[in-house]
């Protein structure tokens, strides 16, 4: 297990090479000018200089293998210089944003804690209302619980975000005034009151992005539920005078969750991108938002970084998927 | 599929204490007429498929019958209310020449869902057969040749790791302008929509169709028709393909699904076809700012998307059901 461990991180590391090559020169190669939304009168020979001050003058062999330092050395530099007070870093060039002219990581940690809260929120949700209608739609199956089950994942599948979100905000802020339509992230949390009203601005996004959870995971839930229920195990249990409940929350659901359990740590960097969409909606100011931004403004550094630091989450997710299944069910041996 | 497994005997007649051979009272069957047997008992396909089937004479015959050009202003007769509207509030404007409304240029809603359900589901199908023919092809090479499946499933794993939402958005915005050059404003984008969809959605295709044939190669079928000298090229046209179409056509209405939604999720997030030009998308991001007073101009867009893909992923479901051999005539 600790070799097969070993052995897919270090396939990782091409992997994620490879992953910001490819980002690097859709970047490169696209014909967008971080320079467009510059005043036209500035003179030709000064935008020249501005293009050099921006590091654009290099070629991409150069500025590339910079920016992979800038990422992975530097900036982790900065960070424990911050953390521990050290100088490792000792004033070395960040990754700097085109737009704000302030390093990306700064923007980056402002907006992060947002996003966590309403995507990490919504998958917490999403997750914990999937696993019981999993469960009981395989216990019932064909029952009209189950086919409710199906029709409510069958919709989570089908109606996108966008409109989902929409609907809330026409009928739980326009029609019945109950819900704040904007999400507010200055917001503080100091009494009871503050805190209903974080509460009270939290469900709707919340809901949106658990909707798609919920549709996923309850199906795989149930599948696997389905799975397992049919095997020997449950009939000697059975036979052995178990109370129904051990039988199927202890013995069937455990075993049922191992696959779900990869399903559901594969499904988060998607969840993400939901993200990106349900922050326009709700006006959130999270990393979707910025990354908006970023790509209006041709802000190159910025779009890189968050991208990259999406694609580190998809494959340490993958990884961390292969190892969990190998660890939660002893019947797979990967070595 | 067909080629292989014995053809199940029609209904057999069993009589207790008969201990005679079980009867078959139906003659031989066509595959494709018991995979529709089976798809009738679906109910939510069979809806899903009139769904589908309404949905596409309504954007394709619509616009003939109902002749209102999409783009035509007419401010006089601006945020007319839908025809139902007029039956709770009687002071609300409505008109029989606008029976789903009008926006705020006075634009017809109805013939801009019409006209936008064509680009809709236009881009839903094209990226759909790119996504199919790429993953078909990947998948089929990879499975039938053993030189070339390591590198291109190496491919496929590197390309689903990759953030592909915001590499769409970052295509989409960065080679927006030099193919409207090329192409026309509206040309360029669909070409760029089309294609960033279908380059970004063909990897669960090739995984599947790939390891279908891969357990399809150890067929005696397959032996046979090798010992006779078959050329790779027709044992993948003949005899390959017909096998692995069920869990395409399956994938097929997946990533119809995932292609309107996708598309939609381009231009609601205001990168997709310029704003002159309407899909489900575009109608419904460009009604969002104005929902508070005028809630129905998301709820068109908003209901055609949803119930388009609600429909198309119940076809599935029932296809599933109707091409799987084991569970057919249950």
């Amino acid at each position: 297990m600790l070799t097969y461990t070993f052995r897919r991180v270090l396939i990782s590391i091409p992997t994620l090479l490879f992953i910001a090559f490819v980002i690097f020169m859709l970047l490169e190669l696209a014909p967008g000018d971080p320079m467009a939304s510059m005043p036209l009168t500035i003179p030709p020979e000064v935008r020249q200089e501005m293009r050099l001050a921006l590091g654009l003058g290099e070629p991409w062999y150069v500025r590339f293998p910079l920016w992979l330092r800038q990422f992975f050395v530097v900036e982790p530099q900065y960070w424990i210089d911050n953390a521990f007070g050290t100088n490792f870093a000792d004033g070395a060039q960040r990754i700097i944003s085109f737009q704000s002219r302030s390093p990306v990581f700064d923007t980056i940690a402002q907006r992060m804690p947002q996003t966590l809260w309403v995507v990490g929120m919504s998958y917490v949700v999403g997750v914990l209302i999937a696993l019981p209608i999993g469960i009981i739609s395989a216990y019932r199956q064909y029952s009209v619980f189950d086919q409710a089950g199906t029709f409510v994942s069958m919709i989570g599948f089908s109606v996108p975000p966008f409109f989902s979100g929409v609907l809330l905000i026409v009928i739980f802020s326009v029609q019945l005034k109950w819900l704040p339509s904007i999400y507010d992230t200055t917001h503080v949390v100091d009494d009871w009151n503050s805190f209903i009203f974080q509460l009270k601005q939290m469900i709707m996004p919340v809901m949106v992005l658990a909707l798609q959870t919920t549709a996923q995971v309850s199906r795989y839930m149930r599948a696997s539920m389905l799975d397992n229920l049919g095997q020997d195990y449950v009939r000697t249990a059975r036979a052995k005078g178990m109370s129904e409940s051990v039988v199927v929350m202890k013995h069937v659901v455990r075993n049922s969750m191992i696959p779900v359990v990869t399903v559901i740590a594969l499904g988060i960097p998607s969840i993400f991108g939901g993200a990106i969409i349900t922050e326009q909606i709700f006006k959130v100011n999270g990393l979707g938002q910025l990354l908006i931004i970023a790509l209006q403004g041709s802000d190159i550094p910025m779009v890189m970084t968050i991208t990259f630091l999406l694609a580190v989450l998809i494959v340490m997710m993958n990884l961390i998927a292969d190892i969990l299944y190998g660890i939660l069910d002893p019947r797979i041996r990967y070595d | 599929m067909t080629d292989n497994l014995p053809q199940r005997p029609a209904k057999p007649v069993l009589t207790a204490g008969d201990s005679s051979a079980p009867l078959t009272v139906e003659k031989t069957r066509n595959q494709w007429a018991d995979v529709w047997d089976q798809f009738k008992t679906h109910k939510g396909a069979v809806f899903g498929l009139f769904f589908l089937i309404f949905i596409t004479l309504f954007v394709t015959i619509g616009p003939v019958i109902w002749d209102v050009d999409p783009g035509k202003l007419d401010i006089r007769n601006k945020d007319v209310r839908p025809i139902y509207i007029g039956l709770v509030d009687s002071s609300a404007k409505v008109s029989w020449g606008n029976p789903m409304g009008t926006d705020n240029l006075g634009r017809d809603i109805m013939a801009n869902i019409m006209q936008g359900g064509r680009i809709s589901l236009a881009v839903g199908w094209t990226a759909m057969i790119l996504t199919l023919f790429l993953g078909t092809t990947i998948g089929v090479l990879a499975g039938y040749f053993r030189r070339l499946d390591g590198i291109l499933m190496r491919f496929t794993d590197l390309v689903l790791a990759l953030p592909l939402l915001p590499l769409l958005l970052v295509m989409m915005l960065l080679f927006r302008d030099p193919l409207r050059a090329a192409f026309g404003p509206e040309n360029g984008i669909f070409i760029l929509i089309v294609v960033g969809i279908g380059i970004t959605s063909w990897m669960q295709t090739a995984r599947i169709v790939r390891g279908d044939v891969m357990a399809l190669k150890e067929r005696e079928f397959v032996l046979a028709a090798r010992s006779i000298g078959t050329p790779a090229r027709r044992m993948i046209t003949r005899h390959l393909l017909p096998n692995v179409l069920s869990p395409i056509m399956v994938s097929a209405t997946l990533g119809l699904a995932t292609a309107i939604i996708t598309e939609s999720a381009l231009s609601f997030l205001g990168l997709g076809f310029p704003s002159d030009f309407p899909t489900w998308g575009k109608i419904l991001f460009d009604s969002v700012d104005r929902m508070t007073s005028f809630p129905e101009r998301v709820i068109w867009p908003g209901l055609a998307i949803s119930l388009t893909v609600l429909s198309v992923n119940y076809i599935g479901d029932g296809l599933r059901d109707a091409l799987d051999p084991r569970i057919r005539g249950l």
